[in-house]
């Protein structure tokens, strides 16, 4: 029985998990920063949007400090990972460890620190974070999981963690094989979240326009097409179509708000010119058709631009617009 | 010889102030910009960096103003050429007139209002720092030739490379001036756009080899195209590419879609990537990549409007 978790990471999603999952187990965060620990045991997590209410719970900045449990959620961004797995590992003997990432690859990473069973979580959550310990939710949509093939994750303890996610206020799926769902999203961040990222366009109707030749619901859907033939080469059969996620998400606005247009995360990343997970999403995908022998060469195209993007900001650190 | 300049944004000020250094021509340079053009005929125009050059054509916002020209230099941004031709072509009525501008189709758009038309492609580069002051930012040199459905007379042609030449922008006169024309357009569609989306300078693109590999991709398509329509190209655009981002060259130079995209200006786009893309699709050619970079342009065009 799943009784105490442990969160690692409090950035949006992170913070999500713990503040909700806290209402039905023991939570404890460990965060990169002390000040964000510092904020969190002081003034509790507070969540508001989707959700309206503040969390009491453990925060450490020092592994050391955390409690036992039984479930340890890496909720960092994708390329850092490595160093959070490292400074658990030797630690949490008999937890389970899910990953909850954007992309593909991450639960390798976890596997090279330690013997936990492994659980494979994609997400459809998203907010936007106000301070430390402030999460505005924007997106109530649902966490995928699934056990993560070859490390011998039986599927009671999926259907356990998702139980706990549900009794604690949010949406999830427990799913034998992740695998479909989780191809079906890395090729809808592949291509909504790089293409936001270099256009500066939040996720809106322009992605799903197709009348005029340069409009750019054809790249979206050249995109999408691209990304399906890795999938079939690489023996996946997709859960959602990801083209008609990005209908569905630009046409019916999930939130219910009319003008709302979603900003994705790699966009927000641009914004602050902070590091994105191109490598882990658009990347992912690139070596997955290396892999199988198939050309990528849109994914490949929009991952060279992204990255030569964040490397504007370490040549030009002060360089803004004129 | 009478020459007007229609479009004295970057290149057309080094025409205008080159030109208006020789005696035996006179210079007009048309232009919007009430700001620049006031500047000009109080201080003259400058020029600075690659050469330092002060020129006084005179300059004008009101096209009527314009007496008959032997020449016109149409040097706008690719989507202004119809209204630029439109206002000014009374000046042009017994002459020539010429494009030097970015891309492909500024030809086609002033032989609707011009009956002798010259090809041409510049390969120089600069920006305006501020009104009358352009910096000089690369030499380079100029091909004009017949604009084939419309063209003008050989030897007006070549006594128009001559002046420029004689001012200090060397120029060929050729039969064929498409070789040279499809050679840059292949070289701004595969580096400008690359530049304006990452921030990039030239230089910095170039270097980057996975970026680089992006570049000659996008070199493939646009020889494909060029190729399909018997189109020799009279040079290699990738060793233009690789020329441009020597250190001595064009290695600092912000490509002119990169100013446009952080001036928050309309850019050239659709007359370089689109217009690649739009031959390939007439012959047949499949120019995705052209295709894709165009939407991430279009996009960032559309991203200026959106609330924030």
């Amino acid at each position: 029985v799943i009784e105490r978790v442990c969160v690692v990471g409090a950035g949006t999603i992170g913070s999500l998990c713990a503040a909700h999952l806290s209402r039905v187990a023991e939570v404890a965060v460990l965060a990169r920063r002390p000040e964000q620990a510092a904020a969190i045991e002081r003034d509790g997590l507070r969540i508001s949007g989707k959700s309206e209410f503040v969390a009491r719970l453990h925060a450490t900045d020092d592994p050391a400090q955390l409690p036992p449990a039984d479930l340890v959620i890496i909720a960092t961004k994708a390329h850092a990972v490595d160093a959070a797995a490292a400074r658990l590992a030797g630690r949490f003997p008999g937890a389970a460890v899910m990953t909850i990432q954007n992309g593909l690859g991450t639960e390798e990473v976890v596997r090279r620190h330690g013997d936990w069973p492994i659980v494979s979580a994609v997400t459809f959550m998203s907010g936007t974070r106000r301070s430390d310990a402030h999460v505005e939710y924007e997106l109530d949509t649902a966490t995928w999981m699934g056990p993560y093939a070859g490390t011998g994750t039986p599927f009671e303890l999926v259907q356990e963690i998702d139980e706990l996610f549900r009794r604690s206020g949010l949406h999830s799926e427990a799913l034998r094989d992740l695998l479909p769902a989780q191809w079906s999203k890395v090729i809808f961040n592949a291509t909504v979240n790089a293409v936001a990222a270099l256009t500066d366009l939040p996720h809106n109707r322009l992605f799903a326009e197709r009348n005029d030749p340069a409009d750019l619901g054809h790249l979206v859907h050249g995109l999408v097409e691209e990304g399906k033939r890795i999938a079939a080469a690489a023996g996946v059969r997709l859960r959602d179509d990801p083209w008609e996620m990005n209908v569905r998400a630009v046409t019916r606005g999930e939130t219910g708000m009319s003008d709302y247009a979603h900003v994705p995360s790699m966009l927000e990343d641009v914004r602050h010119r902070q590091r994105t997970e191109v490598d882990f999403i658009s990347g992912a995908l690139v070596r997955e058709a290396e892999r199988c022998g198939v050309e990528a060469p849109l994914h490949t195209a929009l991952w060279r631009l992204v990255r030569a993007l964040e490397r504007s900001w370490e040549l030009s650190p002060a360089q803004e617009p004129s | 010889v009478r020459i007007c300049i229609v479009g004295c944004g970057a290149v057309g000020s080094l025409f205008a102030a080159t030109l208006a250094q020789l005696d035996d021509v006179e210079v007009w340079a048309f232009d919007a910009n009430r700001a620049h053009v006031d500047a000009i005929n109080a201080s003259g125009l400058r020029l600075s960096g690659a050469d330092d050059v002060l020129g006084w054509p005179r300059a004008t916002s009101v096209a009527d103003e314009l007496p008959a020209c032997d020449f016109g230099i149409v040097a706008t941004k690719a989507m202004h050429t119809g209204a630029a031709v439109t206002a000014t072509a009374h000046a042009f009525a017994d002459g020539c007139v010429a494009s030097v501008q970015n891309g492909i189709g500024n030809e086609e758009e002033i032989a609707a209002h011009v009956a002798r038309v010259i090809r041409g492609t510049t390969f120089p580069a600069g920006r305006l720092l501020a009104p009358g002051h352009v910096q000089w930012d690369v030499k380079g040199d100029t091909t004009l030739g017949p604009f084939e459905p419309s063209p003008a007379p050989l030897a007006e042609i070549e006594r128009l490379a001559a002046a420029c030449t004689r001012a200090g922008m060397p120029t060929h006169a050729v039969a064929d001036a498409r070789g040279p024309q499809w050679r840059k357009v292949i070289f701004n569609a595969a580096t400008n756009p690359v530049g304006a989306i990452t921030g990039l300078t030239h230089g910095r693109v170039c270097e980057d080899p996975a970026l680089r590999r992006l570049v000659s991709s996008l070199v493939d398509e646009g020889k494909a195209v060029a190729a399909a329509q018997g189109i020799e190209l009279d040079a290699d655009p990738e060793e233009l590419i690789d020329h441009a981002a020597r250190p001595d060259v064009a290695y600092d130079h912000k490509a002119s879609m990169l100013q446009d995209v952080e001036a928050g200006r309309a850019t050239e786009i659709d007359f370089l990537n689109g217009g690649i893309a739009r031959f390939g699709r007439e012959l047949g050619v499949p120019t995705p990549l052209n295709d894709a970079i165009r939407a991430l342009v279009k996009g960032i065009e559309r991203s200026w409007a959106q609330p924030r």
